[in-house]
């Protein structure tokens, strides 16, 4: 039985009366308390510089060469916080419910208002360390907006709010490392986590400059490894990100939950080429100004694709606004789920506008003549030419994502103030990941997971600028008091050693991989293996999903692990710098990680928010979710292969909110 | 397209290093010059070589791990570009590319092209913060106004990447515009005032420590740098630094 030790009492007052009666660790104890993080991003960066303002001995770790690189550095649109600044009916209660419904109801109640509550503070934390977001003229914070809300609540530092918190995370960190209380490994990834007593206490490392494996002991260990979206191949995410800490996690014990639970985001640049090596996305912001579309004639997406007419040939007549077509309402503000699922739709169809006919059209024309004419009012021009418009109207796009369309123009070769961008959906985030109980401790005792890396508050679709909001959230303010509560019955246990048998075996078992790695000898790159997994994963158990090709593709990946241990090639040695080993164990993680997420979309039989089962579906073709049989969360339990994962429910109860059919019609 | 790379190879930070020449054909322009990489590695490690090592991350410009000097410049052609952000069609069908790690004391080259950056680490750990604990509990965000004028003029020398091609780029292999980035972002915002001076004194002095060389105002450091991050800052921490050190009791 999964027990999620949510604190009885009325939600509102969950986390108080929590705090209230928590057991705390003096200062003088937490100095003879070690802590190993893991991973640098906001997660992580946040919870070692709290841990070690508290007092404990933190030691970090990061594969980057340093923790600043870590990939929340890449968020663009903003962080949700609810201040309610603007006066517009925001609250904590708000922030809360958009969150849960965002998410199909498929998250927890009191972890998310948890969320919503101490997202307050993170503004003003943020702002103390000179995070320099941005301001109106009269010097306070500004706010945007961001799909599926109707409240402005989004603070941003241009479109690279995720640098900007990152940066005052890492800085908080160097303030702590400067003063010796945490210990900094850079270039070292961890291979396993090694358990002594029924109790996760330590790590096995591997310094990656070197090779060499270090034995790392404390009395407790947390992951802030992030998603495992890169599981795909393609996607926003860096190239480094991977599952392997969490999968090794999940091996020793530590359930996995939801692990078909996928973000798919609608905006970004489409893929060009069978060389691509990971995609780009242009922020949500975009879909305010922007309108999606394609040609309502197959014969004209044809002649686009062949290269015979142009999106400006096509007469205003010709065009299918798709999302204003079946969502007048929410139009092009769709949620990301729903606006992907609709490209592919008209993509599949037929209708596709590039090359490998997986394209559609955003186009800022109408954004164009819109700000134009308010713009020619403003300066006083009578009866301005329509090209006077456009070039006023260009102007006001540009200072508003002028970085945007710059990025596109780069990577595209294609000017979008001329003619219209071309996207397609792409992996963005993982809503799924290890189970943690209130505490944020997975099924294992003494091993956290924060941030990306844990499941709790997106249920099964991630609303925009939320991600941030979490990372920090967790490494500030919820973990800095949990992992007291279970550190209090470690103050006199002492040192940890990891002279013992466990880290012994530990290590033995992560050398014995690398040598079958490094001597295997095969005949394929690492790179080999992984777009062939991308492809499976991207096609069976992407945007929608069915029996027949979940069933396949489980198939097709235990056939595809078989063969990279046979015939995967890692060149050079285990005892230098080698970053096509490191890749290699990654992608072996990854071989096992996709048939989970398999088999969980294929347990699930239903449709909900990123999880789209084409047996379940509304007449009109819209998610159809099925909250009598599974209002719940899968918790998967390794059992020596993935193929044996036992199935555990946790049961979602919601006493708080009425669950409805999401409509944005 | 087709190339000639001429790639640096070196072993470790001992070990003496020689440019390798590779010939790659069908290379598409529409490949980021890391794809060109991945393509021209993939060759190798099927021909049964070893890859050529290089650092990159997150691949759209902002992770700032991806470091090559390519034809003599840092990120190579184009301004405003880090070399994931560079695409084969600045290039034509026959051309031969230099490929080379940066080159600097304070960066000594781990393998390959991946040089080691940690000291950057270590100036921005000697002050390159505010000294606030996360507890939330400060006031709030709002209490302190800022001109909406200091505060992007403090993003723009926050969006520095810490890639380090200002000091691939210097022919000192100054680091002062990195450095002064960070005390900049600080020294425009009211936050940053209590520590402004120790700030600055202890930042410059890691610097000189780490053995990165002086700035002689050539200016090729923003010229390079992908960001944009502008000499002013380098003015604005000589004129801090000159201050600290003369009100200093030291």
């Amino acid at each position: 039985m999964l027990d999620s030790k949510i604190p009885e009492g009325p939600l509102a007052d969950k986390w108080t009366k929590y705090k209230d009666h928590i057991q705390l660790v003096n200062p003088a104890n937490k100095r003879s308390i070690d802590v190993i993080v893991v991973g640098t991003g906001l997660a992580g960066s946040s919870a070692a510089a709290s841990l070690a303002e508290m007092g404990y001995n933190v030691k970090a770790l990061c594969f980057q060469d340093s923790p600043r690189r870590a990939h929340s550095i890449a968020a663009q649109g903003g962080i949700n916080a609810a201040k309610n600044y603007q006066n517009d009916g925001d609250s904590v209660h708000r922030l809360f419910y958009d969150t849960v419904k965002g998410g199909d109801y498929r998250s927890r109640e009191a972890n998310v208002h948890r969320l919503a509550e101490v997202s307050t503070n993170i503004i003003d934390q943020c702002v103390a360390q000179g995070v320099p977001f941005a301001r109106e003229y009269g010097g306070l914070l500004d706010n945007r907006s961001f799909g599926g809300v109707l409240v402005s609540r989004t603070f941003y530092a241009k479109g690279q709010t995720g640098q900007q918190l990152l940066l005052g995370a890492y800085s908080a960190l160097s303030r702590q490392i400067s003063k010796g209380k945490v210990d900094m490994l850079t270039r070292h990834e961890m291979m396993d986590v090694v358990m002594l007593d029924g109790k996760c206490r330590g790590i096995i490392a591997r310094n990656l400059v070197t090779g060499e494996l270090e034995r790392h002991a404390a009395h407790a260990v947390v992951l802030a490894t992030g998603g495992y979206g890169n599981v795909f191949f393609l996607s926003t995410n860096a190239m480094g990100s991977n599952v392997s800490a969490a999968w090794k996690a999940h091996k020793k014990g530590a359930h996995m939950a939801n692990p078909c639970f996928t973000q798919i985001h609608p905006t970004c640049i489409p893929v060009s080429g069978e060389h691509q090596s990971k995609l780009t996305l242009m922020s949500e912001s975009l879909r305010n100004d922007g309108r999606i579309w394609v040609p309502a004639k197959k014969e004209d997406a044809e002649a686009i694709r062949k290269g015979t007419k142009t999106a400006l040939e096509i007469a205003e007549a010709d065009r299918d606004y798709y999302l204003e077509r079946r969502y007048p309402a929410f139009g092009n503000l769709v949620p990301r789920d729903v606006a992907s699922r609709a490209a592919k739709e008209r993509c599949d169809a037929g209708f596709g506008v590039n090359k490998t006919g997986e394209a559609v059209f955003l186009d800022f024309a109408s954004a164009f003549k819109r700000y134009g004419k308010t713009e020619a009012s403003i300066r006083g021009l009578s009866q301005p030419s329509t090209e006077e418009i456009v070039t006023l109207g260009k102007e006001v796009v540009k200072a508003k994502y002028g970085n945007l369309f710059d990025m596109y123009k780069q990577i595209a070769a294609d000017d979008p103030y001329e003619t219209p961008m071309k996207i397609y959906p792409a992996v963005h985030y993982t809503m799924g990941g290890l189970w943690v109980d209130y505490n944020l401790m997975t099924s294992v005792s003494g091993l956290y997971a924060t941030g990306e890396s844990n499941f709790s508050d997106h249920g099964a679709n991630r609303l925009g600028a939320s991600a941030l909001m979490q990372g920090l959230a967790d490494g500030y303010f919820v973990l800095p008091y949990t992992i007291g509560d279970y550190l209090a019955n470690d103050i006199r246990t002492g040192a940890i050693s990891s002279d013992s048998a466990e880290f012994e075996a530990a290590e033995k078992a992560v050398q014995e991989r690398i040598d079958h790695l490094i001597n295997n000898n095969g005949s394929k790159p690492v790179d080999d293996f992984h777009r062939r997994l991308g492809r499976i994963m991207w096609n069976e158990c992407g945007m929608s999903r069915n029996e027949a090709g979940l069933k396949k593709a489980i198939a097709d990946i235990r056939a595809l692990r078989e063969e990279f241990w046979k015939d995967v090639r890692v060149p050079g040695n285990a005892t230098s710098y080698n970053p096509e080993l490191d890749k290699a164990g990654r992608v072996a993680d990854f071989l096992e990680q996709g048939e989970l997420m398999c088999m969980d979309a294929l347990a699930r039989e239903e449709s909900c928010g990123g999880h789209f089962r084409e047996e379940h579906q509304t007449p009109e073709g819209e998610a159809l979710r099925d909250d009598e049989n599974f209002a719940f969360v899968s918790a998967w339990e390794f059992a020596g292969d993935p193929s044996e994962s036992k199935l555990i429910k946790e049961d979602l109860v919601f006493e708080n909110i009425e669950l409805k059919q999401r409509s944005y019609k | 397209m087709n190339l000639t790379l001429k790639v640096w190879r070196q072993n470790g930070p001992e070990a003496k290093g020689h440019m390798d020449t590779h010939a790659l054909e069908g290379v598409s322009p529409d490949m980021s010059f890391l794809e060109m990489m991945d393509m021209l590695n993939d060759q190798i490690i099927r021909a049964g070589g070893e890859p050529i090592a290089f650092d990159h991350d997150c691949r759209e410009g902002i992770c700032g791990m991806c470091s090559m000097f390519i034809n003599g410049e840092a990120h190579g052609p184009g301004r405003g570009v880090t070399t994931c952000q560079l695409h084969m069609r600045s290039f034509k069908d026959g051309d031969t590319i230099a490929i080379e790690p940066w080159r600097a004391k304070a960066f000594p080259v781990i393998k390959d092209l991946t040089v080691d950056r940690s000291a950057f680490d270590r100036i921005i750990q000697a002050g390159g913060y505010i000294s606030v604990n996360t507890s939330g509990k400060t006031m709030d965000a709002n209490a302190i106004p800022i001109p909406k004028q200091d505060a992007d003029e403090a993003f723009s020398s926050a969006t520095c990447i810490g890639c380090g091609a200002c000091v691939a780029s210097c022919k000192n292999a100054s680091a002062m515009l990195f450095v002064s980035a960070k005390v900049s972002q600080f020294a425009l915002l009211p936050q940053g005032q209590p520590e402004r001076e120790t700030r600055v004194q202890r930042m410059v002095d890691q610097m000189d420590k780490e053995g990165f060389g002086n700035c002689t105002n050539t200016g090729a450091c923003a010229v390079e740098c992908p960001k944009g991050i502008d000499l002013s800052n380098i003015a604005r921490m000589n004129r801090d630094f000159m201050s600290a050190s003369v009100k200093s009791k030291k």
